[in-house]
């Protein structure tokens, strides 16, 4: 079937299988590879992207249902070369280590500071439970989302 | 003022944030373009005969280019003699080939649920789950044993050709002299139980076979390692083969090496002459990667009612899964660490390993050495409990003395440096642990459901086993006065770009951002080692700056004929990366300018770094929990280490290896296990049914610093990466049970689940009322 839909601003129009994830249309059709998959029941999160500004987990979205609908990837974060306060806050925090659930991580936490811009750490942490990270035991990425928010930016971006 | 010792944030995060990285399955190189992707076809069953394998349906598939089977791997080199001694067995102390040989896609036998039985190559991905459906495979079902008693009960065997299920032996001693001779003994069977080691990146494999030569991108801690035994695997020269390591997401011991379903993938694109791509689901991953731990240990303690310990006894079943691999080799490694930090006069350990329906052990973040710590430190508050003294005292009065190093152990080991007074005290102090303890007395007196647990644990551990095989590093200075490392070891998220760079940058002067690190690429680098047992700073690092030193030595005699003075007046600013003579500062020489006037224009040096024996590191944990004692709901309010690797050359970068180690060792204590049915059906098989540990489960942690040096190389560095699961473990699993332990509970296995808790809750209350 064919789809059409806007990745990171650019709309993207492509035949695929019906059952096509939006996950793999994003790393195999609009070359994106940022976006990583990590398991196949939805409980990682490495995939997290932005539908309409919204986190969804794309490994547990069809492709056609995201048609028509806007999505934002790690590849579309940063402006005119200026990374997103959370893609600083994570480098600065040291909230990454081999890197694989970052993506999924910074795409999951810009959307929990849009929701609640002030979080406490334990909203960030409960906020963060459909994320897993095997190397930083979490906290870094905590301390990149609380450094985050703290920025006037990094709460309203 | 030296870069080492501070805080430098990484130089490889800018790219993993913005484009994110490039791993096996992200590559897009030409090579690859056209590449078929390759399916598996695995065993349902945990034991079976293979009578039949029809794969005329999945041939007849749109998009099938092929199925192999194990009948076509008629091309593969006959399998290496057999070891002198037979390969294990029954009082064969290591398992090596022999009649518990591994093959690669199954024949006649499989034997454990998702063990490779074919593969099925397809233009899509999607088709490829569809094809391999469609692959008729005929099982006939053998009994399937699965745990250690099974296994040593020996009714059924795996390999019946090897007569037993016991791949390897080292007695533990009968000798129960020492121990009657003590006061006290307390003995106790104890469950390190399996779990999954979960690398967020699972296994992923591509390969090309070109004129003669194979290349293979494989998601691994070592590159060349994987080289060489592909050439063993496949009956290739070394130089017939490239293995590249691109970016790697985790490793944790599971991608040490390479594993038979990746051998297959190289082994498949030679056979056919097309390049495939492998990249496998979590549901593969969490039944064909190996998985770590698995001992069943009985612990044996004595000692006197004045808190010394007199004798200590481990006797390991140790379950290494369907076929021996560096499973097999663990429980040395257990037994040699089997004391820990204390003097204890007579130490006895021994092992048996063996043989069961289930995926293969391996490597897992430890490696052997959490299981020890794991063993002693819970044996230690049992004792302590059961002659009624702080478990902190107890541990006091048994560390081996300060002034005790090099410190030989009974069981072998020779420790280097260590104070382990110093840093159980040091994390002490942080948690407040006296204040602690009150609090602990004030719930206990309220009788309230919320009851508080303080566990510790004192830790040694060894790192760089392998110290003599050492690490190779080449460092050459380029007439642009850039650097460029080509480091034997290779990263897989610890930082090795940052911190190489930063030990180029304090000996040469050149700044880090003109350093650039190359790792994983066995035409750049074909001699190396890689990364695992916390030996990259060690080994990899110490090999970086003893390059370095070389290139500057180099330097030294090329500017000295440059600036036309004797070399012992030439010196290098290394803030400004500058040549001079000595007390002439207008005279001088960039290293582009140095390097440009060395033959063919660049500096270089090539060298191996190696040790004389391994270092060792310790530390002390303090774990703080909260049990409800109406659920049996553990909550991890606190976690305080000291973790003590000698001198830091980047504390971001230690802190993580400290960090993401304590989760480990928190999520084995509290929640992660690998778990089967009786008929050997995983049922832990996807990440919805294995409790991996989420932030939501963990508190922020508190770390101590604290470094003693080891004598061992120049840096005076050892290993931090996996002193987190080595300390974090027992003292969390402690603190459980020092929760409830005035209810008159000694014990709890891990993981400590609500239903374990509760049920040792509720147990003590009923065994109170009679």
């Amino acid at each position: 079937m064919k789809v059409d839909l806007t990745v990171n601003g650019k709309d993207i129009s492509a035949d695929v299988e019906d059952r096509m994830l939006l996950v793999h249309f994003l790393r195999e059709v609009a070359g994106l590879t940022a976006t990583n998959v990590g398991c196949d029941t939805t409980s990682c999160g490495a995939c997290t992207v932005l539908l309409d500004g919204e986190s969804v987990k794309s490994c547990t979205v069809l492709a056609a249902q995201a048609a028509g609908h806007q999505v934002t990837t790690l590849e579309g974060l940063a402006s005119n070369g200026e990374m997103h306060p959370v893609q600083r806050a994570f480098h600065e925090q040291h909230g990454l280590q081999c890197g694989f659930c970052t993506p999924g991580m910074v795409m999951a936490i810009v959307s929990l500071l849009r929701e609640n811009p002030h979080p406490t750490e334990e909203q960030v942490r409960a906020g963060l439970e459909g994320n897993l990270c095997r190397c930083t035991g979490y906290h870094n990425i905590v301390r990149a989302a609380l450094a985050a928010a703290s920025t006037a930016e990094g709460a309203s971006a | 003022m030296s870069i080492l010792g501070t805080r430098v944030i990484r130089t490889e995060d800018p790219r993993l944030l913005t484009v994110g990285g490039v791993y096996v399955d992200d590559l897009r190189t030409p090579e690859l373009q056209r590449a078929a992707r390759l399916t598996f076809v695995r065993s349902p069953l945990a034991h079976a005969r293979i009578t039949g394998i029809d794969t005329a349906a999945a041939l007849a598939e749109p998009g099938v280019v092929a199925v192999l089977t194990a009948s076509d791997m008629d091309d593969l080199p006959p399998p290496p003699p057999e070891p002198e001694g037979g390969g294990g067995g029954e009082g064969g102390p290591v398992p090596v080939g022999g009649p518990f040989t591994e093959p690669l896609l199954a024949g006649d036998t499989v034997r454990f649920v998702g063990e490779p039985v074919a593969v099925v190559i397809t233009d899509g991905s999607y088709s490829g789950e569809d094809a391999a459906e469609l692959v008729s495979v005929d099982y006939d079902p053998l009994p399937a044993v699965v745990g250690p008693a099974a296994a040593l009960a020996g009714e059924t065997l795996l390999f019946p050709a090897a007569g037993t299920n016991v791949a390897a032996s080292n007695p533990v001693s009968a000798d129960d002299a020492p121990f009657d001779a003590c006061e006290v003994v307390v003995e106790q069977d104890v469950v390190n139980q399996r779990v999954a080691c979960l690398p967020m990146e699972a296994r992923a494999t591509a390969a090309t076979f070109e004129n003669g030569r194979l290349t293979v991108w494989h998601s691994s801690q070592n590159a060349q390692l994987c080289r060489l035994i592909l050439a063993g695997a496949l009956g290739l020269a070394p130089d017939q083969i490239r293995v590249v390591v691109p970016d790697v997401g985790g490793g944790f011991g599971a991608k040490v090496g390479i594993d038979r379903d990746a051998i297959i993938v190289a082994w498949a694109a030679k056979r056919l002459g097309r390049a495939l791509r492998w990249a496998e689901t979590r549901s593969e991953n969490l039944v064909g990667m190996t998985q770590g731990r698995a001992q069943l240990q009985h612990l044996k303690i004595g000692g006197s009612r004045d808190g010394k310990i007199m004798a200590y006894r481990i006797d390991i079943v140790a379950d290494t899964g369907a076929y021996p691999r560096v499973g097999g080799f663990l429980p040395g490694l257990t037994c040699l660490m089997a004391p820990g930090v204390y003097d204890i006069p007579e130490v006895q350990a021994g092992y048996r390993v063996v043989v069961t329906n289930t995926t293969p052990i391996h490597a897992y973040r430890g490696a052997g050495r959490p299981e020890a710590t794991a063993a002693i430190e819970r044996a230690v508050d049992l004792f302590a409990a059961e002659i009624g003294m702080d478990p902190a005292e107890v541990r006091r009065r048994n560390f081996i003395a300060p002034d005790a190093f090099p410190f030989q152990t009974k069981t072998g080991a020779l420790y280097d440096t260590g104070h382990y007074a110093a840093a159980l005290d040091k994390v002490l102090a942080a948690a407040g642990y006296d204040r602690l303890r009150d609090e602990q007395r004030r719930r206990r007196e309220g009788g309230g459901p919320r009851q508080l647990g303080i566990g510790l644990s004192s830790y040694v551990e060894i790192t760089a086993a392998d110290a003599g095989a050492g690490e190779t590093a080449r460092l050459e200075v380029a007439k642009d006065g850039s650097a460029t490392v080509y480091t034997g070891s290779s990263a897989h998220g610890q930082g090795h770009d940052t911190a190489w760079a930063m030990l180029v940058q304090d000996e040469l002067g050149i700044p880090m951002d003109r350093v650039t690190v190359v790792h994983g690429d066995t035409d750049l680098i074909p001699d190396g080692i890689g990364t695992y047992a916390s030996r990259s700073l060690q080994l990899g690092g110490s090999a970086v700056q003893k390059a370095a030193i070389e290139v500057k030595d180099a330097a030294r005699r090329q500017a000295a004929d440059m600036l036309e003075a004797a070399e012992a007046d030439i010196v290098l600013d290394t803030q400004s990366g500058l040549w001079q003579v000595r007390g002439d500062p207008d005279t001088s020489l960039t290293w582009g300018q140095v390097a440009e006037h060395a033959v063919g224009g660049t500096l270089a040096a090539d060298v191996r770094f190696n040790m004389d024996r391994p270092t060792f590191p310790f530390g002390a944990h303090v774990s703080v929990v909260e049990v409800d004692t109406e659920t049996g709901a553990v909550t991890l309010l606190r976690h305080v280490t000291v973790d003590d690797a000698g001198p830091v050359l980047n504390p971001v970068l230690a802190e993580g290896q400290r960090h993401g180690g304590i989760a480990q060792g928190a999520a084995q204590a509290l929640l992660e296990e690998v778990r089967y049915d009786a008929d050997g059906n995983p049922l832990t098989a996807t990440l919805a049914d294995y409790a991996a540990i989420s932030a939501a489960e963990l508190p922020s942690f508190e770390l101590v610093s604290s470094e003693t040096p080891t004598t061992l190389n120049p840096l005076g560095v050892k290993g931090i990466g996996e002193a987190g699961t080595i300390g974090a473990t027992p003292a969390v699993q402690n603190a459980v049970v020092d929760a409830v332990s005035h209810l008159g509970i000694r014990h709890i296995d891990m993981p400590a689940t609500p239903e374990r808790v509760w049920t040792a809750i509720n147990q003590a209350r009923k065994a109170a009322q009679l």
